[in-house]
């Protein structure tokens, strides 16, 4: 068990967001959460990431409670994660931005006088991600020209770059147009296994990437766990159906 | 291509000037020098970070001051040994203001700079005896390269020994920055300044690079105010007064803050410009005024935005 969250209570004044959640991924797992706006996701993910803090139970990432350490000491630790709404450095090309994760991993930032250029490790890692997740003709370009699909997969591929042993990724295909989604999810898990990544978490609206990829759903509803198994069950579940993915679809 | 062909003409022609020009034109490149020190530090901190200080006058006060405070009341007029101290000052200064300051950006961060630039004011105004007040302290003339130059006039020496002992810091200045930005720090104040939060995800600590960058901007302004003193023989108040951080805020806006020669340009059009403007018309604030006002709203890129191919104005939006 890589990540297990105990019985997991936020609020915000009275507003209760979640409401005793207790989850596990374990190793090889890729958990796909969902659930309807105003269930708690978004705050499941700050939880389970540690930018808050819970107001009751626990969140333990390798054995170790991770409620509120911050983005830093997260990635330090071996846990990435990417946005839903894409994050990336402007200004930046895709190789800077991934020889900023190397960096930032191998904890070379502090080198005030040594060469980027000359710095082969972080050159040959770089590069090698880009190619990974098909960025490598773009490697020179500022990331803010880049096709949405492509700023996606630099955000997710700098997080990556990380080599974490686990990744959440927040709406990894929102934003991307449908015909690119799968193309988008192929990327990821192909990337995923390339480097050996341990879990994957995403949070995802679209039902046909949520099915097509997960091992696991867990179904959030009005801050509580409604269902936790593996897709056939959820696609089963009358009360899944009804209250999270909507007769309409699938 | 192009870059190093310029900066091989630009040296070039620096080299020679006091050989070939009047000795006042080749006066006005000292402060041109100095300036162009604290303007490398101070773009480490806007250009390079995304964060705009409004109170670096604290710190090239801080620099001029240790000068004439070492040369008057201790004796030493070593600048090879003012220069270190100096920045010494300076970072010793910047480690609990900037610690403070970097947890704020944008205008909050503007502001509390000011206001540390301006508590450093006062005390200068102020402590008259450890200061001299509104007056304030001789510089006098430091020693360079190991001699008093006692047989230099004072033009003469500026134009001379001077003016080459300012250069050659300028080169270092330049070289030591040309080289911070190309480091994996650099990288990591880039990170930062496009976007904070992805920085932090990557696992950038985000504060303590913005203050590793506000120590070494400290350190630049104090040398490049270390520098400025000399010529004038005098330092006061004014050097620290939130009115001179306000032109290192223009001279990099000038000159462009998103190219790294761009400061340095700045430095060198604010000089001359001001001296032109001043001979001839005695408001010549309003000239700069119109002038800061023209380059935010037609060329946010500054002059060198002018060359750049690179759209200026996007940069500026950030």
């Amino acid at each position: 068990m890589i990540l297990e969250a105990q019985d997991l209570r936020k609020r915000y004044g009275a507003f209760v967001a979640l409401d005793g959640i207790s989850l596990t991924v374990r190793e090889g797992e890729f958990v796909s959460i969902i659930g309807p706006n105003g269930a708690g996701k978004s705050t499941l993910i700050n939880l389970l990431t540690g930018v808050l803090t819970p107001s009751e139970g626990r969140v333990r990432f390798k054995g170790q409670d991770i409620g509120g350490i911050g983005p830093v000491a997260l990635a330090r630790l071996g846990m990435a994660r990417s946005f839903q709404l894409v994050q990336i450095f402007p200004d930046l090309t895709v190789l800077e931005t991934l020889q900023a994760a190397v960096v930032s991993r191998l904890g070379r930032g502090g080198r005030l006088f040594a060469s980027l250029r000359g710095d082969r490790q972080v050159q040959a890692e770089a590069l090698e991600v880009a190619g990974l997740f098909g960025l490598a003709n773009r490697a020179h370009t500022p990331a803010r020209t880049l096709p949405q699909g492509d700023k996606k997969l630099l955000d997710v591929a700098s997080a990556f770059t990380l080599r974490p042993e686990i990744i959440l990724l927040d709406e990894p295909t929102s934003g991307v147009s449908t015909a690119d989604k799968h193309a988008v999810m192929e990327i990821l898990v192909g990337a995923a296994r390339r480097i050996g990544l341990k879990a994957i978490i995403q949070v995802e609206h679209d039902m046909d990437i949520v099915f097509g990829y997960s091992d696991r759903i867990i179904a959030l509803h009005q801050g509580r766990v409604l269902a936790d198994a593996a897709p056939a069950a959820i696609r089963a579940d009358a009360r899944v159906v009804d209250m999270v993915i909507g007769r309409g679809a699938r | 291509m192009r870059t190093p062909l310029a900066l091989g003409v630009v040296s070039a022609a620096i080299l020679v000037l006091p050989l070939v020009v009047p000795p006042y034109h080749a006066t006005l490149m000292l402060p041109f020098m100095a300036y162009g020190v604290v303007l490398l530090g101070f773009n480490l901190l806007f250009g390079y970070t995304g964060l705009v200080s409004f109170g670096h006058a604290l710190f090239i006060g801080i620099g001029a001051y240790a000068g004439a405070v070492l040369t008057t009341k201790l004796g030493v007029r070593h600048m090879e040994l003012i220069l270190p101290v100096a920045a010494l000052a300076a970072a010793l200064a910047a480690a609990p203001v900037g610690a403070l300051c970097v947890r704020y950006v944008k205008i909050y961060f503007g502001m509390l700079t000011l206001a540390f630039g301006m508590v450093f004011y006062t005390f200068l105004l102020k402590f008259y005896r450890l200061t001299g007040g509104d007056e304030g302290m001789r510089m006098l003339r430091p020693s360079l390269f190991g001699s008093e130059w006692a047989g230099f006039n004072k033009t003469a020496y500026l134009v001379g020994p001077y003016y080459y002992f300012s250069l050659a810091v300028l080169v270092v200045a330049t070289l030591v920055m040309w080289r911070i930005v190309g480091s994996p720090f650099g990288l990591c104040l880039k990170t930062i300044r496009d976007n904070p939060l992805k920085a932090e995800s990557l696992g950038v600590s985000v504060p303590r690079y913005r203050w590793y960058a506000f120590m070494i901007s400290a350190v630049y302004a104090a040398v490049g105010g270390a520098l400025l003193a000399p010529p004038t023989g005098n330092v006061d108040p004014t050097l620290a007064y939130w009115t001179h951080s306000g032109n290192v805020v223009f001279m990099v806006l000038l000159g462009g803050f998103a190219s790294f020669f761009g400061p340095l340009l700045g430095a060198f059009a604010f000089i001359f410009l001001q001296d032109t403007v001043m001979s001839v018309f005695p408001y010549w604030r309003l000239i700069f005024g119109a002038i800061l006002a023209f380059i935010v709203i037609v060329a946010p890129g500054g002059l060198m935005g002018l060359f750049a191919r690179r759209g200026p104005v996007e940069v500026s939006r950030r």
